[in-house]
């Protein structure tokens, strides 16, 4: 793509053949000035957003640097110690995987599930798909706040309606087996774009095909599988992408959670004593990198953190599109 | 509802030959068991808010009890709570940040969603590539060097950094913008064309007009996603003065501030959740056009 201001030339009158190839270059000129005049706004954010802090987070990967004085070039070292020396690098991965092995099929399931129900629902349809939205909007820094005091282990009206019933609660976000199914609970809760994105996609499976399934004396749950699924596959293969995505990223709830559920009368500045909060179950990847980074100021280290969590991000994405040309259908019955 | 409005006659024109009645108990029993699980899981996703509301009304003893019910009721909560913390002020600060990165997004992202979805021009698919690329990349990756920039610049400490990124073309606004735009019928931009138009003029009067339920759709993403936004202004301000601080960062240190009770952090919370529940009724067929638009075409 050359992009060069247009150049104005003189028209030789007289010729005419001439004059319209000039005439024609010259439009072409114009086009792709218009081009280049639309697209300059993106054109500088991506360089210095996206293309620049890539390029520099490699190099910064391989410097000790503290954001006082110049990075200093200390090679792989960086990398060494993320994959053999650093226990919480440990701890944060396998954090992050569990979100996604266990958290990311559970809410797919539970926004399809719900998607299936509100379906079913032939009366009270708005109504419904209102309060299983709504939960979705609630900012997450507030919709967190709210379960840590809901799942409060001792007086958390949860616990109390459990021991009402005779069931002795868990201790919730104040405990390292319980603090994660806890973050998944409030997930589940805050599924309505996913869930809105499903019913959409169930409403529009057309008719007729489970007329005929029906015909074929298929019963409910072959048509599930045999119909529903493979028609609204392309949707499930977006959501678990999305899923996935934000789940390598997932830093505010718990960020939030283990700071509230500490208790520690922190300031801002100091986090360290709740650092992934309860015994660093709470320490996903995010969490660590901005710790690291941004606190301690080890922005070398952190760069290496960004660097494999870039890789990671390709690499899993890459894995979900390959293995999906096996379970996702186009065209056919989707419009 | 003319989905459910359609299946519903449907299945009524069906329904008027006389069923047996085993089929018709079959119905009726899966209609009920339908509805309360419908309703057992509604209760469920409502039960938080109401907790929340009711926790707001308690007095500081009591949202340390088992009490569930308020007694008496303790409205004056919602006057302390701005006592208690520079609500009003962090609120300035949040709608600041939100309309300023709005309207930047939206001059910025539609020129570029137009370009690639109607010019025709060398490189148009990697650059479709890229932005699809951006959108899926975590934050995290990039923050770093972007962190040091600011802070050669002097902005780290104010919100300038989360509202200038927005004014260079935002990657998910783009491409909703883009999928919209492909929708619009080929033939009144070539009417616009043969009257002259340049593409400027094409964008600006036949496009936009065209193209309000997606700029309304981008338009209040972006609002909800200032607001809600806590990563990138806890980086750049978390640490700073209280009074540079967003909404979002406010009510998470809100607690820590003055060790302040229960009761008042949850008027605050329902408070913060407040805005964005009034804004989902006032434009509820915006949100759900605007999901749709970016599930099912994606």
């Amino acid at each position: 793509m050359s992009l060069t201001p247009a150049i104005e030339t003189t028209v030789v009158q007289g010729l005419p053949a001439i004059d319209r190839r000039r005439a024609r270059r010259r439009a072409a000129w114009r086009r792709r000035g218009v081009v280049l005049a639309f697209l300059s706004p993106w054109l500088v954010g991506v360089t210095i957003f996206f293309g620049y802090p890539l390029l520099m987070s490699v190099y910064l990967s391989f410097t000790h640097f503290d954001n006082l004085s110049a990075p200093r070039w200390i090679g792989l070292a960086n990398y060494r110690y993320l994959f053999s020396g650093d226990q919480l690098v440990g701890q944060a991965v396998r954090n992050s995987l569990w979100l996604m092995v266990f958290a990311v099929p559970l809410y797919v399931l539970s926004a399809f599930g719900i998607a299936m129900l509100v379906a079913r629902v032939k009366h009270g349809v708005g109504f419904f798909r209102t309060v299983f939205y709504l939960p979705a909007l609630a900012p997450p820094v507030a919709a967190t706040l709210g379960f840590v005091y809901i799942l409060n282990p001792a007086t958390g009206p949860i616990n109390v309606l459990l021991s009402h019933l005779g069931i002795q609660g868990p201790l919730w976000f104040q405990s390292p087996a319980w603090s994660k199914p806890s973050l998944v609970l409030l997930g589940i809760w805050g599924v309505g774009n996913m869930f809105i994105i499903f019913l959409a996609a169930v409403l529009d499976v057309p008719k007729h095909l489970y007329e005929s399934a029906e015909l074929d004396g298929t019963g409910p749950l072959q048509r599930l599988r045999y119909v529903t699924l493979p028609t609204i596959s392309p949707v499930i293969l977006f959501s678990v992408v999305i899923a996935v995505i934000a789940a390598m990223q997932y830093f505010t709830q718990a960020y939030v959670a283990a700071n509230i559920a500490s208790g520690q009368a922190s300031q801002a500045g100091d986090v360290t004593v709740n650092l992934g909060f309860p015994q660093g179950s709470t320490l996903f990847y995010p969490v660590l990198l901005y710790n690291d980074g941004f606190r301690d100021f080890s922005m070398g280290y952190a760069s290496a953190m960004a660097v494999m969590l870039f890789i990671a991000a390709f690499g899993v994405t890459a894995i979900i599109l390959v293995n999906s040309r096996r379970w996702v259908h186009y065209g056919g019955a989707v419009k | 509802m003319s989905t459910v409005d359609v299946s519903l006659t449907t299945q009524a024109s069906i329904a008027r030959r006389k069923l047996p009645w085993t089929v018709r108990r079959r119905r009726l029993l899966y209609g009920i068991a339908t509805y309360s699980l419908a309703i057992a899981a509604a209760l469920a996703f409502l039960l938080p808010f109401v907790f929340i509301f009711l926790t707001s009304l308690m007095t500081d003893k009591q949202s340390l009890s088992s009490h569930l019910w308020p007694s008496p009721f303790h409205w004056s909560n919602y006057i302390d709570v701005f006592r208690a913390a520079p609500l009003l002020r962090w609120t300035a600060n949040t709608l600041v940040y939100c309309g300023l990165a709005t309207l930047g997004l939206l001059l910025s992202s539609v020129p570029v969603a137009y370009a690639l979805a109607r010019l025709r021009w060398r490189g148009r698919q990697i650059a479709f590539l890229i932005v699809l690329a951006t959108m899926m990349l975590p934050q995290q990756v990039t923050v770093v060097p972007l962190y040091v920039m600011w802070s050669k610049i002097g902005l780290v400490g104010t919100l300038w950094p989360v509202i200038l990124v927005t004014w260079f073309g935002d990657a998910f606004s783009i491409f909703l913008l883009r999928q919209f735009f492909l929708t619009i019928p080929q033939e009144y931009i070539d009417a616009a064309r043969v009257d002259g138009c340049g593409e400027f003029r094409i964008l600006t009067t036949v496009v936009l007009r065209l193209a309000k339920p997606a700029i309304a759709a981008v338009t209040l993403f972006s609002v909800l996603y200032c607001f809600n936004d806590y990563f990138l202004p806890l980086l750049y301000v978390g640490q700073g003065n209280i009074n540079t601080w967003p909404v979002s960062i406010g009510l998470s240190q809100f607690r820590n501030l003055h060790q302040v009770q229960w009761n008042l952090t949850m008027a605050a919370t329902l408070l913060v959740m407040l805005p964005v529940i009034v804004i989902f009724f006032l434009a509820q067929k915006v949100f759900v056009e605007g999901i749709t638009l970016t599930g099912v075409k994606g």
